[in-house]
């Protein structure tokens, strides 16, 4: 157990450590969901009230856009040097080079919404250093990254496999963006906890059954 | 010698694979002792390389069975897998990592206890150590090979599986290479290999076994002794192309 | 002769027959109803398409976890092959549904719990279909097409508890004539269903099956091309 803990994370760490020394994703992801606030700031008038009706809708559907990009390229990245068939050499079963990819994908996002969110603030004008936030935020990535590294492992070998993930991603998240489009607009209108109760709890049912089952079906995946 | 059959390291039932209309593999059927080096022979598309990625469980086959010192790999994963060590074509390391930060990553993924031991045993072996902090980016394709050659050797594997390992490498690499391909023949442990050094390899071995297209095309035990005959059906199967 | 397309085929008739039946009833015998008028007569069709293109997803789930499970490629076929026919159910669906809502509910498209579960499935569904187009050929295609199905059928609760959860935070906007009004016709609407229903899916199982015998066709090909190319390389050595 405490192995299988070891190698998740030396995978992570490893993703980490070319992250810092390549800012592939990380720089990717934030760029372009940042991106996609401010041409929203100028699509929508942000005056009357606005900010709290579309903002949480503009936040989540540009990290969501944006991290289909990101996942795409961190794949591609263990991809094109072969060394995903490196780990698959390897004596670990595949489920844990699934759970140390997602990990790794876990982060990039992460990061990049730490770059993204106070940006939102600022433009948007809302309020959105609470724990509220973290909690959201935390459990969207949890599933993005669940299901994303899934797809995008499916993807590489797909012609065109940047119009391939986006299709298959989206859709299947789509009950997570929901709730952390809900849950965000209830947290700027002051809403309390339990306003947002039953949406983190979707969340929370989403990602359990998401990282169960992917770890599950990655033995499927790798083998050509 | 005691006179009991000795245990396979490799025991390949009817070993069918297909990529959409091409057969890789047509029904192969191999059985390879232990403590042998086998080299592997035949055109492109033989199926000297599928069969390497079958048996480092990279490719799945499509139907048929294999077994490793006694055990189905389908069902035996990662336990075999640790009994293996592979060198394929590319050599799967990390960019922008070190030699030895790649190093020691992989003896991390094969769960190995003494690693800086491990690596730098594996490393003086294969005679990489001058450029163990560079990164793996700034070298040669044929170091790079040794790299990967250092990762193969790190967990003491009972099974080296080579595809084509000379390619890149110069001539004192070719020597070293010869030097741990005897090295694992002595200690009772089994290599497979293909290579383009035919005449070479043929000298080496203690098996050569023709591919023909997907199938068995000729198994001789006395590689040296058959040298005609096998480079007859080597070549009957490149000009058959 | 291993025929794929049989026109004299027991399924092909039994739907055509029902389908006529079923016309008859929609057009002619059934009587128009009071609130909503004659456009209420496209609910006739879309129920038993909409059921199609549920019993398509229900297919492709279930036949993607047996593949993965027996990897035969027979739940391959299946899979593929409802998915197909499922997909053009879906959007005939999604079609026969707007037709629908524009003059009874006052709009094409709405949030409505139903409507948006429909409308992702689809998505994933379409995705599918294009994973298996996109994918270089072989084993791992069609494994990892059926990881697709599963994942779809898991996602399937999911996403109908968030839509139900989204319809209550933001109530769809419904206010044509007759949106809220209880049927007129009592159990006359039930007997119209139900034969259109019939007709509806003996129509999606004939479909099913000559997709998935042109499919079985297709994999002969491929290996009766795999074989002959190899009689000629081996044959030439």
């Amino acid at each position: 157990m405490m192995g299988s803990l070891a190698v998740i994370w030396a995978i992570g760490r490893k993703d980490l450590l070319l992250e810092i020394r390549n800012k592939d994703v990380v720089v990717a992801v934030a760029g372009f969901a940042l991106l996609v606030l401010v041409i929203f700031t100028f699509a929508i008038d942000l005056n009357q009230g606005n900010a709290k009706l579309v903002g949480p809708g503009v936040l989540w559907a540009g990290i969501a856009f944006a991290g289909v990009t990101g996942l795409n390229r961190a794949f591609a990245l263990e991809v094109e040097g072969g060394t995903l068939e490196a780990l698959m050499l390897a004596p670990i079963s595949r489920d844990l080079i699934y759970l140390g990819k997602a990990l790794g994908n876990f982060l990039f996002i992460a990061v990049a919404q730490i770059i993204v969110i106070p940006v939102f603030a600022v433009l948007f004008n809302l309020v959105v250093f609470r724990w509220e936030m973290l909690a959201i935020s935390l459990l969207t990535t949890v599933g993005f990254s669940a299901v994303g590294t899934l797809f995008a492992a499916m993807s590489v070998k797909v012609r065109a496999r940047e119009v391939m993930l986006p299709l298959l991603f989206l859709p299947v998240v789509t009950p997570l963006l929901m709730a952390a489009v809900e849950s965000t607009g209830h947290m700027v209108n002051g809403r309390s906890w339990s306003d947002m109760a039953q949406w983190l709890q979707l969340a929370v049912a989403f990602d359990v059954a998401f990282v169960v089952v992917s770890a599950f079906i990655f033995q499927h995946i790798l083998e050509d | 010698m005691v006179s009991q059959a000795p245990q396979l390291a490799v025991k390949a039932e009817a070993l069918v694979k297909n990529f959409g209309e091409t057969a890789v593999l047509r029904g192969l059927d191999i059985e390879l002792p232990t403590g042998e080096v086998t080299v592997l022979l035949g055109a492109n598309g033989a199926g000297k390389s599928t069969l390497l990625r079958v048996l480092s469980m990279l490719t799945q086959i499509d139907s048929g069975s294999i077994s490793m010192f006694g055990a189905d790999i389908a069902k035996n994963g990662p336990a075999t897998r640790a009994l293996t060590g592979s060198v394929l074509h590319s050599p799967m390391l990390y960019a922008d990592m070190t030699v030895r930060e790649n190093l020691m990553f992989f003896a991390e993924m094969y769960r190995l206890q003494n690693i800086a031991e491990r690596v730098a045993e594996t490393t003086a072996q294969v005679g990489i150590e001058p450029r163990l902090d560079h990164r793996v980016r700034t070298l040669s394709h044929g170091f790079q090979k040794r790299v990967a050659l250092a990762r193969s050797l790190m967990h003491n594997p009972e099974l080296l599986l080579l595809d084509e390992p000379e390619s890149g490498l110069d001539n004192l690499s070719v020597a070293r290479l010869g030097r741990i391909i005897d090295d694992y023949r002595s200690s009772g442990r089994t290599v497979i290999m293909t290579t383009h050094i035919v005449e070479h390899a043929l000298e080496l071995a203690d098996r050569a076994i023709v591919l023909n297209y997907g199938k068995v095309g000729l198994n001789s035990a006395f590689p040296s002794r058959d040298k005609d005959e096998i480079l007859a059906a080597y070549s009957s199967t490149v000009t058959a192309q | 002769m291993n025929k794929v397309l049989d026109l004299l085929d027991p399924l092909l008739i039994l739907s055509a027959a029902l389908m006529g039946v079923a016309l008859y009833l929609i057009f002619i015998w059934v009587p128009t109803e009071t609130n909503q008028g004659a456009v209420q007569r496209i609910l006739y069709f879309h129920v038993p398409i909409a059921w199609g293109s549920m019993l398509g997803i229900f297919v492709v789930s279930g036949s993607s976890f047996m593949y993965l499970w027996k990897k035969n490629e027979r739940w391959d076929r299946l899979a593929v092959a409802s998915a197909e026919v499922g997909v053009v159910f879906g959007g005939m669906m999604l079609l026969s549904g707007m037709i629908w809502a524009r003059p009874v509910w006052a709009v094409w498209w709405t949030g409505e719990a139903k409507l948006t579960t429909a409308l992702i499935l689809f998505f994933i569904y379409v995705a599918y279909l294009m994973f298996r187009a996109y994918f270089p050929p072989g084993a791992q295609r069609q494994r990892l097409a059926a990881i697709i199905g599963v994942i779809g059928a898991i996602d399937t609760p999911i996403i109908y508890f968030a839509a139900n959860l989204w319809s209550q935070a933001h109530p769809p906007i419904i206010t044509g004539p007759g949106a809220d009004a209880d049927s007129t016709l009592g159990s006359d609407l039930g007997t119209v269903l139900l034969v259109s229903t019939l007709a509806f899916t003996f129509l999606f199982i004939f479909m099913v099956q000559t997709r998935y015998k042109i499919r079985k066709s297709e994999d002969d090909l491929v290996e009766l091309k795999r074989s002959s190319s190899a009689s000629v390389m081996t044959g030439a050595s």
